[in-house]
């Protein structure tokens, strides 16, 4: 086996552990507290804020990949590092720097959405 | 409110019922969340591999990877597949990116039948408008503390 | 003549004809059996799953009124309600009728109340023939009360299925069927539930209450009754019911049967059973009135339970308030 294959395979290896022990994380809290998904998807978007303001998030990106970017908390470390890199161009980037960076999401979650209302409606559920 | 209510409240029956509540499945729940977690991540991986051999790098990456992601977890949710992944997996389908995508598109659906301004576009963001509304203000308040130190 | 919260109807008005509609899911338990209209498609052929409901009680209370024989202008009043805002339901059936309406709100009670109701009105002379109906939708009331149909989100093991389903009676001043012995106004029972999951839980002691105060006024004991019937208290809220009673002397559990819990084929599946307004209404209107027909219950106390929140007083985080009413059915 070539090394890059093997670096290739660890790199799934440590997206699965990560981004699996994040909803691990949000599972255990469900289980034991009445959060609500809506609640879960808020608190875990706040917490990759703050641990990307604070410098943490950035180095697990950087080891799990796709691992830390997938969940939620991802989208938070995507709106804080546009504000930080808007930071350093001055006020007015600064402030408009954290939606500039979210915006292929959340556009895409629109758009995509809008289409999928259109093609599909609503079924009620037998289980 | 009279506030008379309250002396009603049972402490005793609250602690009973508590007693009687059926067991949360802790084990299943959180194997079932670790793995279609740990798997939904590995696609968004192998999605940015992907688009890397293709040739797209940084920023261009990391945002066509989320679309992909937000495109799959629209379209299952369309076809009534995300509810059941869902139901089963609980935290490892809601944190994903594809959760939030989920979030956005069956209130979409759902209420398309009020209208398309006041039911579809409006009820767009019952669950998500919160994650928008909460990230942008955090955003705010680090873009301004990082300007200021 | 009323003695405590119960109403003894001296000459006791009579249940002559009956009629149930159900849902698909609901047809493969037991009211695939006796329910006279079995949709295949939830949807009952309409748009929207408001107007599939609105739909299925109209069906049930035109069949109940076709079965008993009789013609529109033979009855005198509608008494209905459902769980949708506004009751929409069952004022939108009602505009199909050439008869008067009267709206009734109780939650998942409102089957108990309007036959109590409507023995009250016949009783005291002033209709001869009502109706009393109600009906409840899975996917409108899924809508209403919790999330989207398509959001993919764990149900908690205390949660219970709304019945897609609706059934009605036509109560007359004479003929033959089955007796409205007396009826047990309810009281609103507050213990504090907050959960909105745990609906069993918040409804027990309003059956307890209800169920209770039904022993002392009548001075009748569990062993006098054959069925003592309660709505949708599912798996869960069974047992604290009995605990309940069984704190305050009375043995229930060799009588007691909830709608909830034998609506459903697999129990496992639904957790804790059945919910709705629909959920009594399909069974009391098909499978027990049959079987009281035919000889095989005598003597049935049917207690059905309501949640009177709404989604409002719940993210204000108020407890929830629930009330049951009670109705003595005798051959």
């Amino acid at each position: 086996m070539s090394a890059e294959l093997v670096d290739i395979l660890l790199q799934y290896l440590k997206a699965f552990i990560v981004g699996g022990g994040i909803c691990l994380i949000a599972q255990i809290i469900i289980n034991y507290t009445d959060l609500t998904a809506g609640k879960i998807l808020v608190y875990f978007m706040l917490a990759g804020v703050v641990l990307t303001a604070i410098g943490v998030y950035q180095p697990l990106v950087e080891f799990a990949g796709a691992g830390a970017t997938v969940p939620i908390s991802g989208f938070g470390y995507l709106l804080a590092q546009g504000a930080i890199k808007g930071a350093e161009k001055g006020f007015f980037s600064a402030i408009t720097g954290s939606l500039a960076a979210a915006s292929a999401g959340v556009t895409a979650a629109v758009v995509f959405a809008f289409i999928m209302s259109i093609l599909f409606k609503s079924r009620t559920k037998r289980n | 409110m009279t506030g008379k209510s309250r002396d009603n409240y049972n402490e005793n029956y609250l602690n009973y019922v508590k007693t009687q509540d059926p067991p949360t499945q802790h084990l299943k729940n959180c194997a079932a969340a670790f793995g279609v977690g740990g798997l939904i991540c590995c696609i968004g991986q192998f999605i940015r591999y992907s688009f890397e051999f293709a040739g797209f790098s940084g920023d261009e990456l990391a945002g066509l990877t989320s679309v992909v992601l937000i495109f799959l977890g629209c379209l299952l949710t369309g076809l009534g597949v995300y509810d059941r992944i869902g139901r089963y997996a609980g935290a490892g389908s809601i944190v994903p990116i594809t959760g939030f995508a989920n979030s956005v598109t069956s209130p979409a659906i759902e209420f398309k039948t009020e209208g398309w301004i006041y039911g579809m576009a409006a009820k767009m963001f019952t669950v998500a408008g919160a994650i928008i509304v909460f990230g942008v203000f955090s955003g705010v308040l680090v873009g301004l503390v990082y300007l200021f130190i | 003549m009323k003695k405590g919260n119960t109403v003894f109807f001296k000459k006791p008005p009579v249940i002559t004809s009956f009629a149930a509609v159900c849902g698909s899911k609901e047809s493969e338990g037991v009211l695939g059996e006796f329910a006279d209209i079995t949709l295949v498609d939830d949807m009952y052929g309409e748009s929207t799953y408001e107007k599939a409901e609105c739909k299925m009680l109209s069906s049930a209370i035109a069949l109940a009124i076709e079965k008993g024989g009789l013609e529109e202008k033979d009855i005198d009043v509608l008494m209905s309600g459902d769980l949708l805002n506004q009751i929409i339901s069952a004022s939108f059936a009602a505009r199909d009728f050439n008869f008067p309406f009267l709206g009734v709100y109780s939650a998942c009670s409102t089957m108990s109340e309007t036959l109590l109701l409507g023995a009250m009105l016949i009783n005291a002379g002033y209709v001869k023939r009502a109706v009393a109906a109600t009906g409840s939708h899975f996917a409108s009331a899924e809508r209403q009360y919790r999330y989207p149909l398509e959001l993919g989100c764990t149900r908690p093991p205390q949660a219970q299925w709304t019945v897609t389903g609706a059934g009605g009676c036509v109560i007359s001043d004479k003929g033959n069927g089955i007796k409205i012995v007396n009826g047990t106004m309810g009281k609103v029972c507050d213990f504090g539930v907050t959960d909105v999951n745990n609906m069993g839980a918040a409804m027990a002691p309003a059956a307890a209450d209800t169920i209770m105060q039904h022993f002392k006024d009548t001075g009748t004991d569990a062993d006098d009754y054959d069925l003592i019937l309660t709505g949708d208290l599912g798996a869960l809220g069974s047992r604290i019911l009995k605990d309940l009673t069984w704190e305050k002397g009375y043995d229930i559990s060799p009588k007691h049967v909830d709608c909830g819990e034998m609506v459903y084929k697999v129990i496992e599946k639904e957790f804790q059973g059945g919910s709705g307004a629909g959920c009594s209404a399909t069974i009391l209107n098909s499978y027990i009135f049959t079987k009281m027909n035919a000889g095989l219950y005598k003597r049935v106390l049917f207690a059905a339970t309501g949640a009177l929140l709404s989604t409002v007083s719940s993210q204000q985080g108020e407890s929830i308030p629930c009330i049951s009413h009670a109705v003595q059915l005798e051959v």
